[in-house]
């Protein structure tokens, strides 16, 4: 790097929650024109780093300098006037408003000080869209109603609608399809090709060296590394770095004979009308078995209509030969169906609750009579599931929000193990799982599986799929377009499929 | 949200402790702390009343019609606490109180005698609250105006049925709930109704399978419906809950008041929701304290009667209540965000 006064420096930051010493002294330089990447666990500080440096949070200690000037950011909107533009992972956009009031919200283009200028605001909210490689988005529409990848471009838009000079990126491909990230990386280039710094959050390691100039690690709310070179320092080193740990994620060993058994989950013929076609799949007890696809080509949907979150428009599913009650997710439930899903906050988790609450509830009447709770046999059978899947920490009293992304994942698993389901739902059971608990969130799931559980697995990240299924289904615009033993495929095979829909060799 | 930490690691992956006091001291100090804060308000309340009007207020009759006013608004309140945890919200629950009051004074109903007022004031308050109940968990309407809408009717009813008249109780055996010869070691018949519906009501909500739905359903129905839970019946059971409640409130009032009149229960709603927001319950679900909410109560009559001993008018007394509110949510909200 050039030895030019950094645009950004943050020095010795700490941060302390009640409990929990969040940030314990970052350091951060980030040139102008670079991308910066802030790689780490989750937990390791990253979101509060970067809300610090968006004025959301302010500092205990430390220091910030913006070109050379010590500042403070009081709020996000002296952040944003200096030049900081954040665009979050949970996208925060008013879903009743249009694009372009959505792009221009707090700085909208006036008449008069109060009339605003909505010809104005479109105008210009179409330049930053056409910019951004999207000319097709109407700034008209509601915001509501575009996809999610629209509306990471517009959180975009808006924060090239501000003057800005760095831009901070947070998991920003994470609900993206693969030439929506090529086109989110071209964004990126025009960016820094303007001299515009961008910090770059991502679990990714392939996208970091792919845009990445260099590579801040932090762990435990320390910086363990700064301005790495993104290109040629080894995975190996980085992962060590986060982990602490000298490993990649491992797949557990998949049993030696395949599971010949009766499938225990049969789907006929399941379709809905603008997700998926008519679908056919089985699981056998002890099988896992991977749904290969793109955002959007239907895997979730097929995952909720299964459980009977979702009527299917024909079709039906039966577990052990027994047809179930269609759009039933008690019906589901009771034939001992469990579902881990996508968005595990919205969905599946008690926020409010602690571990044991969010585990049993799937199976308090075994711990009632009467509708009294015994709450001895309920703590009992919290800890010993917590236990099996050593869940971290190990004690069930604690509120699940305090929990990581792995072991909130585990608290969704020992709920059905709990239970006694037979066939697992799984929908993208990694996504916010660090790089170190990833490996024994699979380890977990394999032994399920050789407990004589049936899993269905769907996954974006097609390694997860090949490397943890047994046999996999690949699925493009909601149809089946190949079927085969994991063993037979690698990830080149299944993106040509999931992308072209042949067969390619 | 604030931050997800994960616990350090070792080098043999085992997590080492959390910092910090274990979870349960955590919770126990915080539930302390707000039922704290409320028994010393109430203190403090027994104080200015005791010091502005000694012999009125101290008197032991005062004090037993303290409660026995409390008991009406507070059974409401118990059964208003359960819907706002489940994420919902009962705005009829004074109309029905009205309604069931005066369809339980009919003469027709006096014939019947105590059971018969007793029963028919129940089964007004079930009834509406199944309505509520049906409109909101299977009419997907919002419980809003779906409570809204009963609030309007019920009481339109209620007129109906008196045509503004006030209903006098014949029957005596109503009548002498409410009479000292019926107290037992000086405590009113009332005010042990409304002391069970309490503990029952704290059992229900914190020890069975219903109160784990209705908690449930109301920190995140999405996450209750995928897990198993039938979060519509749950609904539907807790509007059916809130109207036995107006029911027996309805029969307390009247005992107590040895009349059913279309007036009864006036504003009952926002002095239930209120009580409930002081004594911890989340307006918007998930979290609720029964004990909190009957405090709440315990401190919204003792001022009424306060302001009253004190010859004060109504107008202060409604803006003293407005500010209460107002300093227990910002007090709450202090304890809540220092975790």
């Amino acid at each position: 790097m050039a030895p030019q006064p950094p645009l950004l420096s943050m020095s010795g930051i700490t941060k302390s929650f009640p409990g929990v010493r969040a940030l314990d002294g970052v350091d951060l330089d980030v040139q102008a024109g670079e991308v910066h990447c802030l790689l780490g666990q989750n937990g390791a500080g990253k979101s509060t780093l970067i809300k610090v440096l968006a004025g959301a949070h302010q500092p205990d200690t430390g220091t910030i300098r913006w070109r050379g000037e010590d500042v403070t950011l009081r709020s996000p909107i002296a952040a944003m006037r200096l030049g900081i533009a954040t665009i979050y992972q949970e996208l925060d956009l008013v879903e009743h408003l249009s694009v372009a009031e959505n792009v221009h919200l707090g700085h909208e283009p006036t008449a008069a000080g109060f009339v605003v200028r909505a010809k104005a605001a479109k105008s210009s909210t179409a330049q930053l869209l056409k910019r951004l490689g999207h000319p097709e988005i109407d700034p008209g529409r509601l915001v509501g109603e575009l996809s999610a990848a629209q509306q990471q471009i517009v959180s975009m838009a808006r924060a090239l609608s501000h003057d800005v000079r760095l831009i901070v990126m947070d998991e920003p491909s994470a609900a993206l399809d693969p030439d929506e990230v090529d086109n989110l990386f071209r964004i990126v280039g025009d960016l820094t090709a303007d001299g515009v710094a961008v910090v770059y959050i991502s679990h990714r390691l392939e996208e970091i060296r792919r845009i990445g100039d260099r590579v801040t690690v932090l762990k435990d709310g320390r910086a363990v590394a700064g301005g790495l070179p993104a290109e040629s320092t080894p995975t190996r080193e980085v992962v060590a770095l986060m982990t602490g740990r000298n490993v990649e994620y491992v797949f557990p060993e998949r049993p030696a004979a395949a599971p010949d058994g009766e499938p225990v989950l049969t789907v006929e013929g399941l379709s809905r009308a603008g997700e998926f076609a008519p679908l056919d799949l089985q699981v056998r007890p002890g099988e896992i078995v991977g749904l290969a696809g793109l955002v959007g080509s239907g895997r979730s949907e097929v995952l909720e209509t299964i459980y009977g979150a979702r009527k299917p428009d024909t079709g039906r599913v039966t577990v052990d030969g027994r047809p179930l009650k269609p759009g039933s997710v008690r019906a589901a439930v009771r034939a001992g169906l469990g579902l881990a899903p996508e968005e595990r906050k919205a969905q599946a988790l008690l926020m409010l609750e602690s571990v044991t609450r969010n585990v049993s509830v799937s199976s308090m009447s075994r711990f009632a009579k009467a509708g009294w709770i015994d709450r001895g046999a309920e703590l009992g059978a919290a800890r010993t599931a917590v236990r099996e899947l050593s869940l971290r920490p190990d004690n069930p009293d604690v509120p699940v929000r305090t929990l990581s992304g792995g072991n909130q994942q585990k608290a969704v698993l020992a709920r059905w193990l709990l239970r006694g389901c037979r066939v697992l739902l799984l929908d993208e059971p990694t996504r916010g799982v660090d790089v170190g608990a990833r490996a024994e969130l699979y380890a977990v799931v394999r032994r399920l599986a050789d407990e004589g559980l049936a899993v269905l697995l769907v996954s974006s990240e097609v390694p997860e799929v090949l490397g943890l299924a047994d046999r996999v289904l690949v699925l493009r615009e909601g149809r089946v377009v190949h079927e085969a033993p994991a063993r037979d495929l690698d990830e080149h095979r299944v993106l040509d499929l999931v992308m072209e829909g042949s067969p390619a060799s | 949200m604030t931050q997800h930490v994960s616990p350090p690691r070792d080098g043999t992956g085992k997590a080492a402790p959390l910092e910090g006091p274990p979870a349960w001291r955590v919770r126990l100090g915080r539930a302390d702390v707000r039922t704290l804060t409320l028994l010393g308000v109430l203190a403090a309340l027994v104080l200015i009343g005791g010091v502005t009007q000694p012999d009125a207020f101290l008197d032991t009759r005062n004090l037993q019609l303290v409660l026995t006013q409390a008991s009406v608004i507070g059974v409401v309140t118990v059964g208003m606490t359960f819907v706002i945890v489940s994420g919902g919200i009962d705005l009829s629950v004074g109309a029905i109180v009205a309604l069931s009051s005066v369809w339980a004074t009919t003469v027709a109903t006096q014939e019947f005698g105590f059971f018969g007022i007793l029963f028919t004031a129940i089964v007004v308050g079930v009834g509406c609250g199944l309505v509520n109940g049906v409109l909101i968990a299977f009419g997907q309407m919002v419980p809003f105006i779906a409570t809204l809408a009963m609030l309007a009717s019920a009481r339109g009813l209620a007129l109906q049925i008196t045509d503004g008249r006030t209903q006098v109780v014949t029957v005596p055996g109503v009548l002498d709930l409410a009479e000292r010869d019926a107290y037992v070691l000086g405590i009113p018949p009332l005010v042990m109704v409304f002391a069970a519906v309490t503990v029952i009501g704290w059992l229900v909500l914190n020890r069975t399978t219903f109160g784990r739905r209705t908690v449930a359903v109301g920190g995140n129905a999405e996450a209750a419906r995928l897990a198993g839970i039938d979060v519509r019946r749950q609904r539907l059971y807790l509007y059916l809950l809130s109207g036995l409640c107006c029911g027996i409130a309805a029969f307390l009032l009247v005992a107590l008041a040895g009349s059913g009149q279309n007036t009864n229960g006036n504003l009952y709603e926002l002095d239930a929701i209120a009580a409930a927001i002081i004594g911890g319950t989340l307006l918007t679900g998930g979290r609720g304290h029964i004990l909190g909410s009957v405090l709440g109560v315990l401190i919204f009559t003792t001022i009424t009667n306060i302001f009253a001993l004190n010859n004060l008018e109504t107008a202060v007394q409604q803006i003293a209540k407005g500010a209460i509110i107002v300093a227990a949510v910002l007090v709450q909200r202090r304890t809540a965000s220092t975790h």
